[in-house]
C-alpha cells in the first residue's frame, strides 16, 4: 500500500522505531554468537531481515492485544514488550527466563504483555487466536488478537480451519503471514501453486493488505489499519508482509538450497535497518548512530550477563507445571 | 430421587452451568438446532441462543484450537467432537497446544477447556465412527481424561471438567446414552480421582470403563449365581486415576480382571495391570486378564462387529480363568 502523508510517523517516532529494530538485529547476532560459542541448547531461528515487521505491527498493539508467534520469534517478543533479560534467560533455560526456562526459544511466552507464545508447530498457533478473539467479541472487549506465521503455514490445514472460522464469526483477529518466500527450505515455487497469498484470504471473503515488510513506517501504517479494522467489529484481516530472512532457517544452517549470492544480495537490497536510517537521513548522523549502536550493545550484552548470573533448574523442577 | 438418562445428566449439566456463568459457551458441528448427532444438546440453543450454542463448520482443528484460545483468555468452553474417530483431526491442538500451554509457558497459562466426544461400537457403523481412543489421551501429560458410565457421573464429573483449570477429555459412550438411572434432586460436582465401587465382592476385582461397567455388572449378577463374589470397580477418570481404589481391591479379592471396549493391545488396561502387578504382586493368585476388543479396526458386517468386540461371555470366561487359578 502507499502511504498517505497522514500516516506518516514524526522522525521522533522512526528513531524509537529504528533503536527497536537494531536492538533485535543485535540481539539475534549475540544469539548466533552464544550458540556457535556452545552456550545455548536447543534449536534457534533468528529474525534477521525481518525486524520491520515484527515493530511495524507490534507498535500499533496495546498491551492487552494479543499475539502467538512461531519458531522464529524472536523479534515478536521483544517487539511485543518482552525484556531482553527475559528472553536472554530463557535461551540459557534459566529460571529468571520469560517461560521460567520449560520453554525456549521455540516457547516464549509473556502473558502480562499479551503474548500468549511462540509455537513450533507450524500454523499451530492460529486456531488459539481465533478462539481468543472469540472470546474478546463474547465479552465486549475492544482488544484485538494477531497471529503471526510465514508463507509456509498457509498450506496448512489449521490456516484454511482459522481463517475460515474467523471470518465466518468476524472475531477481532489479524492474520500477519511474514512471506520471507522459504518454508525452511523450500522456496514458494515449490510449495505454493499460487503466487498471490491474498488469493487465500480472498477465498473466504477476508479482506487483505499487502505490504512491504522491510518497509517500517508501511508496515505500522498497514498494521494500523487492519488491527483498526478488526477492533471496529469489522472482522479479521490477512496482512501479507513481503519479507527477508537474511540468514539461514536455523542457526547453523548451510543454506544449500539456495544460491550462495543471494543472501549477499539481499543484505544489500532487503534489509530494513539501512533503509530506515537512509529514510531517517540527518535525523540520524554518525554520531547518533554510534550512540545508538553503544546503547543497544549494552542491553544485549547485559542480557547475557544476566542469564549466565540467572538461577539453574533443579531437574526435579521437570515435573511442576504439568498441571494447574 | 429423579430418574433421568445418560443423555439428560450431560445435558442438565451443560445447560446448569451456561445458566450460572457467562464464561460457559459450547461450540460444535450441528449442536445448535440439531442438538447434535446424539441428541446430548437439544434444546440448548432456544434458552442460550446462537452465540453461546455454536454450530461450527466442519473443522476439528479450529473447534478444539478456538476452545484453546478461548479458554486461555478465562473462558469455559465446552467443545463436542462429534465422534472420537475425529478427534484425531483435533490430536495436534489437544496434544501439543491444550496440554502443553502451560507447561511450556513455566505456569503462567490455564487452558480450561473441555472436549466432549463420544463413541463406540455395536451399531455398525464401520471402522471410522466407532472406535475407543481413550487410551491414546491418557498417554498426554497435561490432560485429564474422563469416561463416566451413568448418568449421575455424567452429570458430576462433566461439571467438574468444566470447572477445572486444565483441559479434560470427557469421553460419553453412544450406547449409554439412553440408560435411565436416579441422580441426586441438585447437581454435585464429582471430584476427579475418585473410583467408584459399584459392587462389592471378594473373589474377583473387575475394573471395567464405559460401556463394559454395565456388562460387568451383569457378570457380577451371573458369577453371583455360581458361587462367584465379583467385585466391580469404575475408575470414572482415566487421568488422574485413583490407583488406591484399584489396589485395595485387588489386595482384598486377590484377582483382577480389567475389562474394556478399546483394543486389548496397549489399552488403559495394560497400565492397570502394571500397576495392580507393582503395587501388590504378593497378593494376586492369578495372572491378571484383560477385556476387550481383538485387534482390528471395527468392522461393518454385523456378524464381524460382534467377534471383534467384548461381550458378556468373553468377561464371564476371563472370571472364570482366574477364579480357577486358586
Amino acid at each position: 500500500m502507499k502511504l498517505e502523508e497522514s500516516t506518516r510517523l514524526s522522525g521522533e517516532t522512526l528513531v524509537s522505531f529504528l533503536e527497536e529494530m537494531l536492538l533485535i538485529r543485535r540481539f539475534e547476532e549475540k544469539v548466533e554468537e552464544r550458540f556457535r560459542a556452545g552456550d545455548l541448547s536447543g534449536f534457534l531461528h533468528v529474525a534477521l531481515g525481518q525486524e520491520a515487521v515484527a515493530v511495524g505491527v507490534c507498535r500499533t498493539l496495546k498491551t492487552d492485544d494479543v499475539i502467538a508467534s512461531t519458531h522464529r520469534a524472536h523479534h515478536h517478543c521483544l517487539a511485543k514488550g518482552m525484556t531482553p533479560n527475559a528472553l536472554m534467560a530463557e535461551l540459557y533455560g534459566k529460571v529468571e527466563g520469560c517461560s521460567g526456562g520449560y520453554g525456549g526459544s521455540m516457547h516464549l511466552y509473556d502473558v502480562a504483555n499479551g503474548n500468549l507464545g511462540a509455537n513450533a508447530v507450524v500454523g499451530g498457533g492460529l486456531p488459539g487466536i481465533v478462539g481468543a478473539a472469540l472470546a474478546f467479541k463474547m465479552r465486549g472487549q475492544p482488544r484485538v488478537a494477531v497471529a503471526f506465521f510465514g508463507d509456509g503455514a498457509t498450506n496448512t490445514g489449521a490456516f484454511h480451519e482459522s481463517l475460515n472460522l474467523g471470518q465466518l464469526w468476524t472475531v477481532p483477529a489479524v492474520f500477519v503471514c511474514e512471506n520471507n518466500h522459504y518454508a525452511e527450505s523450500t522456496p514458494s515455487r515449490d510449495h505454493m501453486p499460487i503466487v498471490d497469498l491474498t488469493r487465500r484470504a480472498e477465498a473466504f471473503g477476508m479482506r487483505s493488505i499487502v505490504v512491504d515488510g522491510q518497509d517500517v513506517e508501511a508496515v505500522h501504517a498497514a498494521a494500523t489499519e487492519a488491527v483498526a479494522h478488526a477492533r471496529a467489529g469489522n472482522g479479521p484481516v490477512f496482512l501479507l508482509a513481503n519479507t527477508y530472512r537474511l540468514t539461514g532457517h536455523y542457526v547453523g544452517d548451510p543454506q544449500v538450497y539456495r544460491p550462495k549470492d543471494e543472501q549477499r544480495d539481499l543484505r544489500a537490497t532487503q534489509d530494513p535497518i539501512p533503509r530506515l536510517r537512509e529514510l531517517l537521513g540527518v535525523d540520524v548522523d554518525e554520531d547518533s548512530w554510534s550512540a545508538l549502536e553503544a546503547k543497544v550493545a549494552a542491553t544485549v550484552e547485559a542480557s547475557v550477563e544476566f542469564a549466565k548470573n540467572g538461577t539453574d533448574r533443579l531437574p526435579e523442577d521437570a515435573l511442576l507445571n504439568v498441571y494447574a | 430421587m429423579p430418574e433421568i438418562t445418560y443423555r439428560e445428566a450431560v445435558r442438565d449439566c451443560l445447560a446448569e452451568a451456561m445458566r450460572s456463568d457467562p464464561d460457559v459457551f459450547l461450540m460444535g458441528e450441528d449442536i445448535a438446532e440439531m442438538g447434535g448427532s446424539m441428541g446430548v444438546t437439544q434444546g440448548l440453543v432456544d434458552e442460550f441462543g446462537k452465540e453461546r450454542v455454536r454450530n461450527t463448520p466442519i473443522s476439528e482443528a479450529a473447534i478444539a484450537g478456538a476452545g484453546v484460545g478461548a479458554a486461555i483468555q478465562g473462558m469455559r468452553p465446552v467443545v463436542e467432537i462429534m465422534y472420537q474417530d475425529f478427534i484425531t483431526l483435533s490430536m495436534e491442538q489437544i496434544v501439543l497446544q491444550a496440554a502443553k500451554h502451560r507447561y511450556m509457558s513455566g505456569g503462567q497459562i490455564k487452558v480450561p477447556l473441555t472436549v466432549r466426544t463420544q463413541g463406540g461400537a455395536g451399531w455398525s457403523p464401520g471402522a471410522q465412527h466407532a472406535e475407543q481412543l481413550e487410551g491414546w489421551l491418557c498417554h498426554v501429560p497435561g490432560l485429564k481424561v474422563a469416561f463416566p458410565s451413568t448418568p449421575e457421573d455424567a452429570r458430576g464429573l462433566l461439571w467438574s471438567s468444566i470447572y477445572d483449570d486444565n483441559t479434560v477429555v470427557f469421553f460419553e459412550h453412544r450406547t449409554l446414552y439412553p440408560i435411565k438411572a436416579e441422580v441426586s434432586d441438585t447437581l454435585e460436582p464429582i471430584e476427579f480421582g475418585k473410583a467408584r465401587v459399584h459392587r462389592e465382592g471378594s473373589d474377583v476385582t473387575i475394573v471395567a470403563i464405559g460401556r463394559l461397567v454395565h456388562v460387568a455388572l451383569r457378570v457380577a449378577e451371573q458369577a453371583a449365581e455360581e458361587g462367584i463374589s465379583v467385585e466391580v470397580v469404575d475408575p470414572r477418570t482415566l487421568l488422574p486415576l485413583d490407583e488406591d481404589s484399584i489396589v485395595n481391591s485387588v489386595m482384598k479379592t486377590n484377582r483382577c480382571v480389567v475389562t474394556h471396549e478399546a483394543v486389548t493391545r496397549m489399552g488403559f488396561g495394560a497400565e492397570i495391570a502394571a500397576i495392580v502387578q507393582e503395587k501388590c504382586f504378593d497378593y494376586l493368585d492369578a495372572p491378571i486378564e484383560r477385556v476387550g476388543s481383538r485387534f482390528a479396526p471395527i468392522p461393518f458386517a454385523p456378524v464381524m462387529e460382534e467377534y471383534v468386540i467384548p461381550h458378556e461371555e468373553d468377561l464371564m470366561a476371563a472370571v472364570k480363568r482366574t477364579v480357577a487359578r486358586g
